[in-house]
């Protein structure tokens, strides 16, 4: 028989949700499980499954259980762990800034630009910088689009132009002048030692002094990308994971009827 | 053969003619050119290697050189022989010269072809001899040592850090693979030289250098004898550095070099025209090398969608034998590329992989199939990841796929964790082992959704060859014939690098190594 299993440890924590003091969730109210897994470099045996027990203290989970370990190479051991979490968070007081849009299905979208902009909405994506994946602009922009959610090329209203990935960005902004485009997409899939801040940053200083900032509707998106972080580099918008072209193409066309129904 | 899906291998062989037919006239194309990428491969044939005072690369040096003055269409042969004639001097001295601005190669008085082939034949005979004592060193490890079972285990390591990379890669060959890649920092393939000496950098990758071949090379041949199995090593031959790439892994010993005659063109915009005659020399030295090529047809369906576009990737890879046959590789050296990336909600999806993967076993016998994981529909839940790279492997096992590129539950995430290859590698020899011998025991059903869809596969993909053979390859290329993506033949990087050779030119390696042992 498991201990672990049938453990009678901590089983009188209060079953009550307080939002104010949330917890993991297990299978109990305020059980505080959690699992994690990860590598210590250090050599496989009893001492490594105690100094994982110790960093799960330290992380502030109490009764830490190292469920499995194995040596991935001599120097160093994998964990997978579980514990309880000391610590809670107050859920009543969260505050997430989102991008303000409704979003709309691609039917919808072409019939508000033709009633609210009466021409096509000219929109430039890449991914730039030195990332070489096109995943996610292609994602937002193909024809086909992705899990079920057609991109940008397919929508009647809205000139799409996908110029693919390692666009510099002096080369993107040089295109949006050059097809007057009413908005940009900036992809960015591949974000080790935060390159993708770097190259963001350096695209809005380019339109700043370019004095394009204001004229064109900057938009970024990418697994790592949430729109906090997108308005803190100074764009307009940032789409994360789960979002789709019909998000994006919702808020470039509200966003362009806002700015110029002023 | 008896076939387990009932194609037909008449329509097999007419497929391979058509194929054959638009490899004929690319190539027709290809010997009438070189590239400055050529040219510097053939300077470090001639032993020409290291750096100027501004960390120019001296086969760039020299090559530029020419360049500048126009005169590239000679090729470098003709002007380093001359040189040595005139000078005394050997390529290397030249090289030096020239980048201290001391010798203008096209001031040297020139000989006849006969005296010239002659000055240049010894060293032309010590860097074929090193590029074949390479060889035998891996042949004879592997009767020695052996090697892991098919599918051979891939996996890559990312750090930036040629020397952390050897971390990664000790444990991932003590954990079980059987290849190491190390990816290329992101970018490198646009770069129209390749940096020197080792590297500690990389944003994404490692850089490949020759020095960083040479050191991952010397721990996996340490890790290997430790493990008494062979482990190969793999690089990217690929982007505007093809050929030298080539030579440069043919030099250290490397085993597996990605190298596509499309995938550049295709995916990063690099002139088709240069991207062609670079794939050829690359491929020559490839062969020679005994180096399985992988091609990268798996890309296509990370833009276009796998279940629709299978087709393009049978036909692509049709074109990829057809090209590598002229550049003399052998089948066996063929990792021709396909890949599990159907939407995983697809409703009977995994028969429509498995009879992708069956035909192309089929279709291409010998070759060292490259088998790729699902990457487009990974997403942050490793756990579904998981189970879909386990049903990736079931198909890899199922139908004896040559190389299994292992997928990573966090791809998408980060680059893998030493943990993340240790899960992956787990997951593998798992399903390797416990269905062993599935294929061999099961056949599919007449009239049945497996052997229908490898037909339609079949059929779409022959049909596609024929407009390409009726297009032209280049004119293929700028219609969005492959994975909805134009490129004009006269547009994209590494152009300007292309040049008509003239009666001057010369290149005696490729009489030497093409085909040879």
């Amino acid at each position: 028989m498991s201990a672990g299993l049938y453990s009678t440890q901590a089983k009188d924590f209060d079953k009550t949700l307080d939002l104010t003091k949330v917890k993991p969730y297990g299978d109990t109210m305020n059980d505080g499980k959690v699992q994690l897994s990860f590598t210590l470099p250090v050599p496989c045996g009893a001492e490594a499954c105690e100094a994982a027990k110790q960093l799960l203290k330290k992380m502030g989970l109490e009764n830490p259980q190292v469920v499995f370990y194995k040596e991935l190479t001599p120097g160093f051991t994998f964990f997978n762990c579980y514990g309880s979490s000391t610590v809670t968070v107050d859920y009543s007081n969260i505050y997430v800034p989102k991008v303000e849009s409704n979003t709309m299905e691609m039917p919808e979208t072409d019939e508000y630009i033709r009633e609210h902009i009466g021409r096509k909405l000219v929109v430039i994506g890449a991914s730039t910088g030195t990332d070489a994946h096109t995943v996610g602009i292609d994602a937002i922009m193909n024809m086909k689009g992705y899990a079920g959610h057609y991109g940008l090329e397919r929508y009647d209203m809205i000139e799409a132009y996908n110029l693919g990935s390692q666009v510099p960005n002096e080369e993107f902004l040089a295109k949006a002048i050059e097809l007057k485009a009413d908005a940009i997409l900036v992809s960015q899939t591949v974000t080790q030692k935060d390159v993708h801040i770097k190259n963001m940053t350096e695209l809005i200083e380019l339109m700043d002094a370019e004095g394009l900032r204001d004229k064109m509707i900057v938009v970024c998106g990418g697994p790592r990308i949430t729109h906090e972080l997108a308005k803190e580099l100074g764009f307009d918008a940032g789409f994360g994971m789960n979002t789709y072209a019909d998000d994006v193409a919702s808020f470039i066309c509200q966003e362009y009827v806002k700015r110029h129904n002023k | 053969m008896q076939s387990k899906l009932g194609l037909d291998f008449k329509k097999v062989e007419y497929a391979k003619s058509i194929a054959a037919n638009i490899a004929g006239s690319v190539q027709s194309f290809v010997e009438a050119y070189t590239t400055v990428a050529v040219e510097r491969t053939l300077c470090r044939l001639m032993g020409i290697d290291g750096v100027d005072a501004n960390q120019v690369p001296l086969p760039n040096v020299v090559v530029d050189h020419l360049n500048e003055k126009g005169v590239l269409s000679d090729g470098v042969l003709f002007y380093i022989a001359n040189a040595m004639i005139a000078t005394g001097k050997n390529p290397q001295e030249i090289a030096e010269a020239v980048a201290e601005g001391k010798l203008d190669l096209t001031k040297v008085s020139c000989t006849d072809a006969g005296k010239l082939l002659e000055v240049i034949k010894p060293v032309v005979d010590a860097s074929v001899a090193k590029i074949r004592a390479r060889r035998e060193r891996r042949e004879k490890y592997l009767n020695t040592i052996g090697e892991g079972s098919k599918p051979y285990l891939y996996v890559i390591v990312a750090t930036g850090n040629i020397y952390e990379d050897v971390v990664q890669a000790e444990a991932a060959a003590r954990q079980g693979a059987d290849v190491i890649a190390v990816i290329r920092t992101t970018g490198q393939s646009l770069l129209d030289y390749v940096p020197y000496g080792a590297t500690t950098e990389g944003f994404g990758g490692t850089f490949a250098t020759q020095e960083n071949f040479r050191i991952m090379r010397t721990a996996l041949d340490k890790v290997g004898e430790e493990l008494g199995r062979y482990i190969r090593l793999c690089n990217y031959c690929s982007g505007l550095c093809m050929p030298e790439i080539a030579i440069m892994g043919a030099f250290e010993g490397l085993d597996v070099m990605l190298n596509d005659a499309l995938y550049g063109i295709l995916f990063r915009d690099i002139n088709m025209q240069r991207t062609l005659v670079d794939q050829f020399f690359s491929r020559v030295i490839n062969g020679f090398a005994g180096v399985i090529i992988n091609t990268g047809e798996d890309n296509y369906l990370t833009t276009a969608d796998a279940y629709e576009e299978a087709h393009t990737v049978l036909a692509s890879d049709l074109i990829n034998e057809q090209l590598a046959l002229l550049a003399g590789l052998k089948e066996e050296q063929m990792g021709l590329g396909h890949a599990f990336e159907m939407d995983p909600m697809l409703e009977n999806g995994f028969l429509y992989e498995l009879a992708q993967a069956q035909m192309t076993r089929e279709i291409f016998p010998k070759a060292t199939l490259k088998y790729m994981p699902p990457t487009k529909f990974m997403t942050g839940n490793i756990f579904r990841g998981h189970i879909q790279d386990a049903l990736f492997n079931m198909i890899g096992i199922w139908t004896n796929q040559g190389i299994q590129l292992l997928g990573m539950p966090t791809e998408a995430i980060h680059t893998p964790f030493m943990s993340d290859r240790f899960l992956s590698i787990e997951n593998a020899k798992y399903i390797f082992g416990n269905m062993k011998s599935i294929g061999d025991e099961v056949e599919f059903k007449e009239d049945g959704i497996v052997r229908n869809r490898a037909k339609l596969v079949l059929n779409n993909a022959t049909e596609l060859l024929e407009k390409i053979a009726g297009e032209g390859l280049f004119n293929a290329l700028e219609k969005g014939m492959f994975a909805d993506v134009k490129r004009p033949k006269n547009g994209g990087k590494g152009l300007a690098g292309v040049c008509q050779k003239s009666a001057n030119y010369m290149n005696p390696f490729i009489k030497i190594m093409k085909g040879a042992r």
